[in-house]
């Protein structure tokens, strides 16, 4: 029996009657992370890993939330319910569920690199696998970690040298304190616009080293000369960026690895950095499963499922909402990659 | 290569003019003379000829990166750059080894050429196992021919300007013919560029240009539109007399150059077209050594210039035979002198410079030699109005303005004086989008290439189709690109390889600037120049034009 199955509302398990990252309202959900095309408003009833709480409440209010830690087994209707480190952003969780001897993991979003603001992957057994394919092609592999941040930090210090603010649009929650945990703040005062700052507190609350950020207000004009400032993508170009006079602007994402999505986007720099896997981290991790069965929810599915087959495993994808509105395939190079973060000013 | 491939990326990377400005004069500033020799060869928008064909490429890096062919097209459908592509797909390199640009290029690249095809696969190979990761997109760049990076001609030019101390005029001057495909740039090559100016001696004239070499030539611009009454022409430009008016002619601009008996004909894109109209090169027999003519190479049979589209028969042709050349003859309208006697005209007034022309052509008269006609200006910037209205049925293209006062700029600059276009508006029709294909460079992986339909009947008739008639990829603001795009993604029907068709729900107006029958096409019809004006969200599909409205644009169809 399929233990997951694609329902209009969700990803549903039949045996446990319970919904995994549904886009319409269910009574019983269990969240992989708060990103809000996995976190929506109005279920009855949420499961969800303790560390995403804070972030998890702060965007969807007052909900009725059931939390527990990494590995602890929460049982319903006779399936076993547990919750993975997925390494996508704080509290991020795969899902494993058993029922009479059969194991599924269904994913949510996941990276494989090493970040210091959440849990590292852990690949777990099963014999299907739920994944995503957000950079389902093999041009994109990512820079090793320490490259990226020595590329962030080299263009923060050019343009401290020259007397320029430098801003960084990064998705509010979860690149956003990537990026800051990577800095050397010696360099210049770290600013946050007002949604990071936000979710900042949701990390510093569960445990996360973060260095010291101020917000804009709080800075002189001198000081913001050196600083560097990471913001919503949405706040670049919008008159917020007034307070930053003759910035030098960058964009985080993915997507910067190909030159006409960079070009696309108009900043000054590109850098590749983003908290889905890269195509080997994709073909990595499903290996390590050692799932015979893979399903593929988003991004580039039918690659990714004729590229399975032809490695001889067992592919299908499964239609899903987890992206952007509009776009059907992650190759709409300019969509973000959480498409529709809540961000208040 | 390192630091080519790093000035690349940091031009690529800015969108700052000051910055891109920057990084050229501090790598032509540093750079070994071979090595910024080629590197304005490149920047300048010189191409060698093809030195691997693309398939072998596509197939060797296939074969590199361990791909299946479908796996590697998807990626090159997602980032629309076959170099791009290649460079993100290879296993990095084994042992890395640093070279030269001029060595990568004169001791690597050029010889490929020349390989067979065995030995270029074996060669390929090796190189690849040296080319270090952050060269490699440069490296496949120079092999794929296409390294426009977002700096113009003029860049280049000023960058080589503040580097050599000498005006850009003479720099401008120095790299005409510099980006010639068989051109081999070396050290030589670029102390010629930056060399000082030679000192005038008192009482003599500089000397003008040499050999086959012409002049950069001078652009127009276009006619702002808010200039477009008669009373806003009067405002800003003052009385039409101070101002020579000619046909705007839909041609090839070309330079003749007439030196030591013999002719060069250059096109605008710099390229040496003599071989192409040799009834125009026989000119060489006719006019006085020293004599440099800017004009446009038209079709011109009974006494009036031809469509372009004849041209377009004679430029594809391979060998012309003595049938072509005498059902499609070609000659230069002339309309300014550069050079006389071997003397630079280029700083004597228009007015100046026309009467010479006029009198020359006078004196020398042959067919393949026409003076471009002035317009009359006696009846006002109103009479030019109603010339000018007149355009489609003349075969021209709209008015040109030449300053009388100006001398003859380089480029689009305006110091010298201006040359406005004054262009009659398009056609236009509104066509349903019906197929639609992934963009390149900048618009890679999103659909942006469209093509087009009208209705092959009436709007009463049940059984009517649509008819798709043309291409078409520019016009849109980003902002519309990506919506169409998302639509597309949305009503696909069916995908062809690369091709979406999708259902018929956005309509858009058309505008191209010439339409022609065309047994070629299946809509029996082909325009010229078609390009998205407009966006109608407020037409539905059925409202769109018809065959029949197109046909009677048709020259010499009746209203």
């Amino acid at each position: 029996m399929d233990l997951v199955v694609a329902r209009p509302e969700g990803l549903y398990c039949p045996p446990g009657d319970f919904y995994i990252d549904p886009w319409r309202p269910v009574a019983r959900a269990i969240i992989t992370h708060a990103h809000s095309d996995h976190a929506r408003v109005g279920h009855g009833h949420y499961l969800a890993h303790v560390a995403s709480a804070g972030v998890l409440r702060g965007r969807l209010g007052d909900i009725h939330l059931q939390t527990v830690d990494y590995g602890e087994v929460v049982t319903q209707q006779g399936v076993r319910i547990s919750l993975h480190p997925a390494g996508h952003v704080l509290g991020s969780a795969q899902v494993r569920i058993e029922w009479q001897g059969e194991v599924w993991v269904a994913s949510g979003d996941y990276k494989v690199e090493a970040d210091p603001t959440c849990t590292p992957f852990e690949a777990v057994r099963c014999h299907t696998f739920i994944t995503e394919s957000t950079f389902g092609l093999p041009i994109y592999r990512w820079p090793t970690p320490a490259q990226l941040m020595a590329e962030v930090q080299q263009w923060w210090a050019e343009n401290a040298a020259a007397g320029r603010p430098s801003v960084v649009g990064a998705y509010a929650f979860g690149k956003a304190q990537r990026l800051l945990a990577g800095l050397d703040p010696s360099t210049g005062p770290l600013v946050v616009h007002g949604a990071v700052e936000a979710v900042n507190q949701s990390y510093r609350a569960a445990g996360v080293a973060l260095p010291e950020t101020r917000l804009a207000t709080d800075c002189s004009a001198t000081e913001l000369k050196r600083a560097l400032v990471v913001a919503p993508p949405s706040a670049l170009g919008s008159p917020w960026m007034k307070r930053f006079p003759n910035a030098s602007d960058a964009f985080a994402s993915g997507w910067m690895l190909v030159r006409g999505a960079r070009r696309r986007r108009g900043v000054d720099r590109g850098f590749v950095m983003s908290d889905h896997a890269d195509w080997p981290g994709l073909q990595s991790a499903i290996r390590a499963t050692g799932a015979q069965r893979v399903i593929v929810t988003h991004g580039s599915v039918p690659v990714m499922v004729r590229w399975l087959t032809e490695q001889g495993l067992q592919a299908e994808g499964f239609r899903t909402e987890y992206e952007g509105e509009g776009g059907s395939e992650a190759d709409t190079a300019a969509a973000p990659e959480a498409p529709t973060e809540g961000e208040a000013a | 290569m390192k630091d080519f491939a790093a000035l690349y990326r940091a031009l690529d990377a800015s969108t700052s003019t000051r910055a891109k400005q920057d990084a050229l004069q501090r790598y032509l500033r540093a750079a070994l003379p071979a090595d910024a020799a080629w590197a304005v060869y490149v920047l300048a928008g010189g191409k060698p000829r093809q030195l691997v064909p693309t398939k072998v490429l596509r197939t060797l890096a296939q074969q590199a990166a361990a791909l299946p062919e479908w796996l590697f097209d998807e990626c090159y459908e997602a980032v629309g750059d076959l170099a791009e592509t290649i460079a993100l797909l290879l296993p990095p390199a084994e042992a890395p080894l640093r070279r030269p640009l001029a060595e990568w290029i004169n001791l690597h690249l050029l010889p490929l050429r020349e390989l067979g095809d065995e030995q270029r696969v074996a060669e390929l190979l090796l190189q690849w196992r040296t080319l270090p990761d952050d060269e490699r997109f440069v490296y496949l760049k120079l092999i794929t021919g296409a390294l426009r990076v977002g700096v113009s001609r003029l860049q280049v030019t000023q960058a080589l300007a503040a580097v050599a101390g000498v005006d850009a005029k003479t720099i401008a001057q120095r790299l005409m013919g510099y980006t010639h495909p068989q051109a081999r740039p070396d050290e030589t090559a670029w102390s010629h560029l930056v060399e000082p100016v030679a000192e005038a001696v008192e009482g003599e004239d500089l000397p003008a240009a040499r050999g086959g070499h012409p002049y950069p030539f001078f652009l127009a611009h276009p006619l702002p539109p808010a200039l477009d009454t008669p009373e806003a022409l009067a405002a800003e430009l003052g009385s039409p007399d101070d101002w020579l008016v000619e046909w705007k002619w839909d041609g090839i601009r070309a330079q003749l150059v007439c030196r030591e008996g013999q002719a060069w004909l250059w096109s605008r894109g710099e390229e040496l077209v003599t071989d192409r109209f040799p009834e125009v090169a026989t000119l060489a027999a006719v006019l006085p050594p020293g004599t440099v003519l800017d004009g446009e190479l038209v079709v011109w049979r009974g006494g009036l210039v031809q469509p372009f589209a004849e041209l377009q028969r004679r430029i594809g042709r391979k060998t012309l035979g003595p049938k072509l050349l005498g059902e499609l003859p070609v000659a230069l309208l002339a309309y300014d002198l550069l050079e006389q006697a071997g003397q630079d005209l280029r700083q004597v007034a228009q007015h100046e410079r026309r009467a010479r022309l006029e009198a020359l052509v006078a004196a020398h008269p042959h067919p393949s030699l026409r003076l471009s006609p002035r317009v009359p200006t006696a009846q006002g910037w109103a009479g030019l109005a109603e010339q000018r209205a007149q355009s489609r049925a003349l075969g021209v293209e709209g008015l040109m303005l030449k300053s009388q006062a100006s001398a003859y700029g380089s480029g689009r600059t305006r110091v010298d004086g201006v040359w406005w276009k004054w262009k009659i508006e398009p056609y236009a029709v509104d066509a349903v989008l019906v197929y639609a294909q992934r963009g390149h460079g900048r618009r890679a992986s999103l659909y942006t290439d469209y093509t087009f339909a009208v209705w092959n009947g009436p709007p009463e008739d049940p059984s009517r189709a649509l008819v798709p008639f043309a291409k078409a990829y520019s016009g849109l603001t980003d902002e519309e690109m990506k919506q169409v795009d998302a639509i597309i993604r949305r009503t696909t029907r069916e995908s062809f390889g690369p091709v979406r068709s999708v259902e018929p729900t956005l309509v858009f107006e058309l505008g191209f600037e010439g339409i022609a029958r065309s047994p070629r096409h299946k809509s029996g019809i082909a325009v010229r120049f078609p390009r998205m004006l407009r966006w109608r969200q407020d037409k539905p599909v059925s409202e769109a034009d018809t065959l029949q409205t197109l046909s009677l644009l048709l020259p010499g169809a009746k209203a």
